[in-house]
């Protein structure tokens, strides 16, 4: 592109004041930065004469705060599996019913009857992923499919090593990898649990969220982080391997679903049915990296990501997902105790 | 041994110092500015040079809308707040202790002293109440909120600026019957002018740095700059934010070029 | 005499309400958007925590209180100090007042410079000082990492400059911490400085020098005192959102060491313990107003002020 057309553009986008082309109805998304693809609302928006307006947030507990406060003015969050349950008990989602909608045909069998929304009465799969680890295969070269490379680190990889710093995902690793189930308050287990990770920490070089950067460059040589981040840093340097821990990892599915004091509940719901279509839910995908659960939305991906190992789970690994349920609030209560002692 | 001119002002080593913090300043900049060139996805990784990202920055109405709005309550709460924080710093200093004097001090600088986060939420259970009483959603909360935290820093340079400043001109005035505000117009505001540069100048930068407050406390619609990159942070930040604030220091060195001429011609 | 006296009270009396009239806006501001909330969090730091976040309206509960300095073990129920939180204090308080110090002495330097530059180019200076600031605090704190990382402009220029050979870990340490609080905390050292040290008579200064007075006991006797108000200004200004922090040790610390300000935030995310979150403020705010008095006082006490 010519530059000067270029700079003229972004100086007169930046500094010109950005008038809205008026539509008949508006939808305001409320969801995780950076997952929505612009493309995607695009087309909706001229497929319906709809406005939509996109808010971010960057955890869960802040968008439920947010929403559980009142006066939000948003139709449609996208929580986690483990926070659906506390949306819906908190009273805060509409029965929107997306299973009688006239896409819901297309979604996988597999995120149908889901623990935390039994038959999808509140909620429309948008993407899934997983944590698992990425490792540089030049700097390590033995078995990767364990949390032992962060929780007992092989030699070459020791100082070298990023984790997510999410409580629940590295928790849920850790229990696993010492025997226990998530959710337990059994103290033997967390014991281990505790003194495994004060153990593992020193060894770690950070917990940070710059894995698509520091990966591929060579900072972090493995870490333990969300799949789709490390595809990412795959397709930078072919030298990241995908390892699934068999001990155990956490599956992650965010939903989409609508607030009971939704304004544009008409929007909402067709925003709903609209992406349960193959092509909308491929470009979410397409832009955010994760895979999405509509058959038939593979075909409409980029190459890429049609064969990408770190979007297929092995049938091997299968079993040895689990999805982060929302544990009782005495168990979380310790867990943030543990976590604490842990990074004190 | 002929030294030349004795300068009473001049101190050893500052102006080394002195250099040595506007590095220490500008390098990270310079590098920032630097990379918004990078031809590669990449915050680290050389690619090339390639006006790509500007491009991408240009294309992308969501983070420019969010750069605007950031530059608007910025400006906003950075005025309301050095104003209020002149009067303020008038009505607290040069005067005899009387009663309520160490309250006010207290009570203008305790936004400082509360964490971020306590705010936030507070804020956010109180303003939910007033949108929903008053259906009025819009960038005021925001603003009123920044302007809130705005205010100690903006207060405090002032302040001491005026603190210990000679009483004797607005007095030489008063005594020649200028009326009080031509006094404050005329011989105060003048005097306190650096304080409220510095003031104001401190007010905006908070501002513009603000996430977590503006986090909890925006409606729909209303991401900050900052807001977006945070949410940007969990997932792959790429030299389009690095575009985004080399516009925003493009406009920042104009206004102080801007700035220099005015000032230049006065004096 | 006595209707003197009265005539003078009248005065005195019309000139505190103006006082109190003229500082309105900025204390009814404060109060709505920061006192207001602060005492709702009072509040909430007496209840009961909700499950989910939030707290049990009107449910009485010291909780949160207790868990402040004191936990029950959770592996052998004994009740000790709950020295998690004690350490996370403590890092933060020293990292504070070490940054405090640092950016006073590079602060204090640059501030004297601006303020001995001709009359027309200081607030060009002080606009130089602000711009890097004009991007906000994720972006420099990026940009910081770029500087400080192993392959970084830092280690390159030590390597070649032949000071080291390996290029030292800074990222991630408390010492990226410190360089990114330094950083981004330096103006607000600066900005109140300057504008202390602009109104400097420095016919003050000639006179000492005149009485023999050495540079450096110029520098102590005659301008510390005289700038004291800003030093107090800016020391408060960095000190304390600096114990607060929270970007900075999450992007450069590598998050593996919490500051009190990601204590905090731990409480009202994903710990869902909003009343302890609320107490741990409460305290945070307690300490550093008292740390305040005492600094003000003392400030105040050794000279300076007004003449």
């Amino acid at each position: 592109m010519n530059w000067k057309l270029t700079a003229v553009a972004s100086a007169m986008a930046i500094f010109g004041s950005v008038g809205g082309a008026s539509a008949a109805g508006s939808l305001n998304i409320y969801n995780w930065g950076d997952y929505t693809s612009p493309e995607m609302i695009k087309k909706f928006e001229q497929k319906y004469d709809v406005k939509v307006t996109v808010t971010d947030y960057d955890s869960n507990d802040t968008a439920l705060a947010k929403v559980r406060a009142g006066g939000h003015g948003f139709d449609i969050v996208v929580p986690s599996a483990n926070y659906v349950p506390i949306w819906v008990k908190e009273g805060l989602l509409l029965e929107a019913r997306p299973d009688q909608m006239s896409n819901f045909k297309n979604v996988d069998e597999r995120w149908v009857n889901v623990p935390w929304d039994p038959g999808r009465h509140y909620s429309v799969p948008w993407q899934w992923g997983l944590t698992g680890i990425g490792v540089n295969k030049k700097v390590y070269g033995g078995d990767i499919n364990t949390s032992a490379i962060f929780l007992d680190p092989p030699k070459e990889l020791v100082g070298k090593i990023n984790v997510a710093p999410e409580m629940n995902d590295v928790l849920f690793a850790t229990i696993k990898y010492v025997g226990g189930d998530w959710c337990t308050a059994d103290k033997e287990v967390l014991k281990k649990v505790r003194d495994k990770l004060v153990e593992a920490k020193p060894k770690w070089l950070a917990m940070d969220y710059s894995v698509t950067e520091k990966l591929p460059a060579g900072d972090y040589a493995g870490v333990y982080y969300w799949n789709g981040a490390i595809m990412r840093s795959r397709l930078k340097n072919p030298d990241i391997a995908f390892g699934y821990p068999k001990e155990g990892f956490p599956f992650f599915m965010d939903s989409v679903t609508i607030l009971k004091d939704a304004k544009n509940v008409e929007n909402a719901k067709l925003f709903m049915n609209f992406i349960m279509e193959p092509e909308n839910a491929a470009l979410i995908s397409s832009f955010a990296k994760y895979a999405n659960g509509i058959k038939g939305s593979a075909e409409f991906l980029p190459p890429e990501m049609k064969t990408a190992p770190e979007l297929t789970v092995p049938a091997q690994f299968e079993k040895a997902g689990e999805f982060l349920t929302a544990c009782p609030p005495d168990v979380a209560q310790l867990y943030t105790r543990i976590w604490t002692d842990v990074n004190k | 041994m002929a030294r030349a001119r004795f300068d009473v002002r001049s101190q050893p080593g500052f102006g080394t110092i002195a250099l040595f913090t506007f590095v220490v300043l500008y390098l990270p900049i310079i590098t920032l500015v630097a990379y918004a060139f990078n031809a590669s996805e990449s915050l680290t990784a050389w690619g090339g040079f390639s006006l790509h990202w500007f491009g991408e920055a240009a294309r992308n109405t969501a983070v420019q809308d969010a750069a605007w709005r950031s530059l608007v309550i910025a400006l906003s709460a950075a005025s309301v707040a050095a104003v209020a924080a002149t009067m303020a710093a008038i009505a607290t200093t040069r005067t005899a202790a009387y009663r309520g004097l160490g309250f006010k001090y207290a009570f203008i600088n305790l936004p400082l002293m509360v964490p971020e986060i306590v705010t936030a939420v507070a804020l956010l259970i109180v303003f939910a109440r007033v949108k929903v009483w008053t259906g009025y959603s819009g960038l005021g909360y925001l603003i009123l909120a920044h302007t809130a935290f705005c205010i100690p820093f903006a207060y405090l340079p002032i302040r001491a600026r005026l603190e210990g400043m000679d009483e004797a001109l607005e007095r030489a005035a008063a005594d020649l019957y200028a009326p009080p505000w031509q006094v404050f117009r005329r011989v105060t505001l003048p005097l306190l002018r650096p304080g409220i540069i510095a003031g104001f100048m401190l007010a905006f930068v908070i501002s513009l740095d603000d996430v977590v407050i503006s986090e909890f406390v925006k409606s729909g619609g209303q991401d900050t700059l900052p807001t977006y990159m945070l949410g940007q942070l969990r997932r792959t930040v790429t030299p389009e934010v690095n575009a985004i604030a080399a516009a925003f220091l493009a406009l920042s060195v104009v206004l102080v070029t801007i700035f220099f001429f005015i000032n230049r011609k006065k004096t | 005499m006595a209707s003197a006296a009265d005539v003078a009270r009248q005065e005195e009396g019309r000139k505190i309400r103006s006082r109190w009239l003229l500082s309105a806006p900025a204390l009814v501001i404060v109060f709505i958007a920061a006192i207001g909330p602060l005492l709702v969090m009072l509040a909430y730091s007496f209840m009961a925590k909700a499950d989910y976040g939030d707290v049990k309206f009107g449910q009485f509960s010291l909780d949160g209180w207790f868990s402040v300095i004191l936990q029950r073990d959770i592996f052998d129920d004994t009740l000790t100090l709950a020295d998690a939180h004690l350490s996370i204090v403590w890092r933060s308080i020293r990292l504070s007042v070490i940054t405090t110090f640092a950016t006073l002495a590079l602060g204090f330097p640059t501030a004297y410079f601006i303020a001995t530059r001709p009359r027309h180019t200081r607030e060009v200076w002080v606009f130089l000082v602000t711009i890097p600031f004009w991007t906000n605090l994720l972006i420099r704190t990026f940009a910081m990492q770029q500087v400080i990382r192993n392959e970084g402009i830092l280690n390159s220029l030590l390597i070649w400059l032949g000071v080291i050979k390996e290029p030292l870990q800074i990222m991630y340490t408390d010492w990226a911490i410190l360089f990114g609080m330094v950083y981004v905390y330096l103006p607000l050292m600066v900005l109140p400085l300057y504008a202390s040290l602009e109104k400097l008579d420095f016919r003050l200064i000639e006179a000492g020098y005149d009485l023999y007075a050495g540079r450096l006991a110029v520098l102590r006797r005659i301008i510390l005192p005289l700038v004291k108000p800003g030093i107090v200004a800016g020391s408060i200004l960095v000190f304390i959102p600096s114990l607060g922090a929270y970007v900075i040790p999450r992007v450069l610390g590598g998050g593996k060491n919490l500051m009190l300000g990601n204590l905090i935030e731990l409480q009202f995310g994903a710990g869902r313990n909003w009343p302890l979150g609320a107490a741990l403020s409460i305290t945070l705010m307690a300490l550093v107003m008292v740390a305040m008095l005492f600094y003000v006082r003392n400030a105040a006490r050794s000279g300076g002020g007004h003449g």
